[in-house]
């Protein structure tokens, strides 16, 4: 029997080349339904936007993916696998940081890695690593109320990529960053995807953040939730940092978001 | 160059004691000795080595009452906080054990377990362990949803969650409930010596009053005062050394 349920579960990706897939996936909170029959791909190796009004529930449908919330019907699957609870394959980072306040940066970074029992030497190690890749040397022995905002997420973020997951998720991580930094941090983000063969989602409420580092952006459409329509920019996506924001097509996307959402911000 | 802090406590101390030997010298009342003379008694109680065998007795029932009720306290504020469902059948005993009049108890507890240690130690307990036990409760309810979140995510099983996220997040309110209750645990170890029997530095207050010996009594009470203050200090260090990031600065030196 298992030889045949091997053989399904190798079968299963073969559409496009999907890293997360969420199967008609509903959501109820007693009688408020907050998704409803949702089905979505998230190719592997790009980043995928949620993007839609508050209380669309893309921070609901974000964190079942992560199995810190159970549908109540439908399933997710990532690469093939059904995802019965939090997992090593995910790495999640959190709108207010989720920082332990009484934790140097070192060990916030290296955190997860705590939590998986690896060895203090070693964990230390690959933190120090990628508080470097986020640009924090220096702040290793700092505490967090000592960082500014950007910094802390910045943290949060070194924490999420030192576990080493294939899927990191997002929750609106820039929304508590100040404008300068949360460029700074998208202009990143596009690196991060480029060099690191990871499958990013990322959930925003920012048009523009999420055109300018998208691969793939879901409008997600409220009361109760659905995808009402996926886009994919095409032209810009190879060009420059700097010229990404003068692109026709970044220009067109943000109007046409625009006029899909307009009638449903109160 | 003394740091500012430092300056100021020695400032306040010297205004607040010269304010007592201005009362004393007035006087105010012929029961109250001046603040010089009640050093000298205390000087004088230290030379004799009366006040170390006064303290060998009352620290008895003080530090095993408040180490039973910072063990069960904590532990049992754990439990409270963590269940959802003991909380409606403890929080009302403690509120009521806080709020009751201790004085009025006393004579129960000596019924029941007579005049010795363990009727001191309840004293201590009753004193001590309520607000323990609800400030770590109310502390454990409270621990921010996004870390606990962050933990599950970075799949922390329930054990690393209290350990490494509950306990930690929670430590300034328990910390702060102990200094209430370890205070309270003083006053609770001095009343009992008082009320039940006279042993201890409850002896030497009492004993002092009876043959009008003021100074005495009046150092002894100071003595204990300078204990509890050595004490609540000793645990800000404590608190402070094992998670210093909760430090914003409010910590005393």
């Amino acid at each position: 029997m298992s030889q045949t349920n091997d053989a399904f579960e190798k079968s299963e990706p073969v559409d496009m080349d999907s890293a997360v897939s969420v199967r008609s996936v509903s959501k109820n909170y007693g009688t408020v339904e907050a998704l409803r029959d949702l089905s979505l791909e998230f190719p592997r190796g790009q980043l995928t936007s949620l993007l839609g009004p508050s209380g669309c529930g893309k921070t609901t449908l974000l964190k079942i993916i992560a199995g810190l919330l159970e549908p109540t019907s439908g399933e997710i699957l990532i690469e093939g696998k059904k995802v019965t609870g939090p997992g090593a394959d995910r790495a999640f980072v959190f709108q207010d940081f989720a920082l332990l306040p009484w934790a140097s940066v070192i060990r916030n970074v290296a955190f997860g890695l705590e939590l998986r029992g690896v060895a203090k030497s070693e964990r230390e190690a690959i933190a120090e690593k990628y508080i470097k890749n986020v640009g924090l040397s220096g702040f290793e022995k700092s505490y967090p109320h000592e960082l500014s905002g950007g910094m802390r997420q910045r943290v949060g973020l070194a924490r999420a990529l030192s576990v080493d997951s294939q899927v990191l998720l997002l929750d609106e991580p820039f929304s508590a960053v100040d404008e300068q930094n949360r460029r700074k941090f998208q202009e990143d983000m596009l690196e991060l995807v480029r060099n690191e063969n990871k499958t990013f989602i990322f959930v925003t409420h920012s048009i523009e953040e999420a055109v300018y580092v998208s691969d793939q952006i879901a409008i997600l459409l409220p009361r109760p939730s659905r995808v009402s329509e996926i886009i994919r920019p095409t032209s810009f996506r190879n060009t420059d940092v700097e010229n990404i924001r003068r692109s026709p097509e970044y220009l067109d996307i943000v109007d046409q978001i625009w006029a899909s959402l307009r009638n449903y911000v109160e | 160059m003394i740091n500012r802090p430092l300056a100021l406590k020695l400032l306040s101390a010297f205004i607040v004691f010269g304010a007592w030997e201005i009362a004393g010298r007035v006087p105010v009342s012929f029961a109250f000795p001046t603040f010089i003379e009640s050093m000298q008694a205390l000087f004088r109680l230290t030379i004799e080595g009366t006040i170390f065998t006064a303290y060998a007795e009352t620290l008895k029932p003080l530090v095993v009452g408040v180490s039973i009720s910072a063990f069960f306290g904590i532990g049992m504020g754990l439990w409270v906080g963590l269940s959802q469902r003991f909380e409606w059948l403890f929080s009302p005993i403690f509120i009521v054990m806080q709020a009751a009049p201790l004085a009025a108890l006393i004579p129960i507890l000596v019924m029941a377990y007579g005049i010795g240690l363990t009727s001191k130690v309840f004293v201590v307990c009753i004193m001590a362990m309520p607000v323990i036990v609800l400030n770590t409760a109310s502390a454990v309810r409270n621990t921010p949803a996004s870390i606990k979140d962050m933990g599950k995510s970075f799949l922390a099983t329930d054990r690393d969650i209290v350990l490494k996220i509950v306990i930690p997040a929670a430590s300034p309110v328990i910390f702060s409930g102990l200094r209430l209750g370890i205070s309270a645990g003083f006053i609770g170890a001095i009343l009992s010596e008082l009320k039940i029997t006279p042993t201890g530095v409850g002896d030497i207050i009492t004993y002092s009053r009876s043959i009008a010996d003021y100074p005495s009594m009046y150092a002894a009470i100071f003595s204990i005062i300078v204990l509890a203050v050595l004490f609540l200090n000793l645990l800000e260090r404590i608190e402070d050394f094992l998670f210093e990031g909760n430090n914003r600065g409010y910590v005393s030196d």
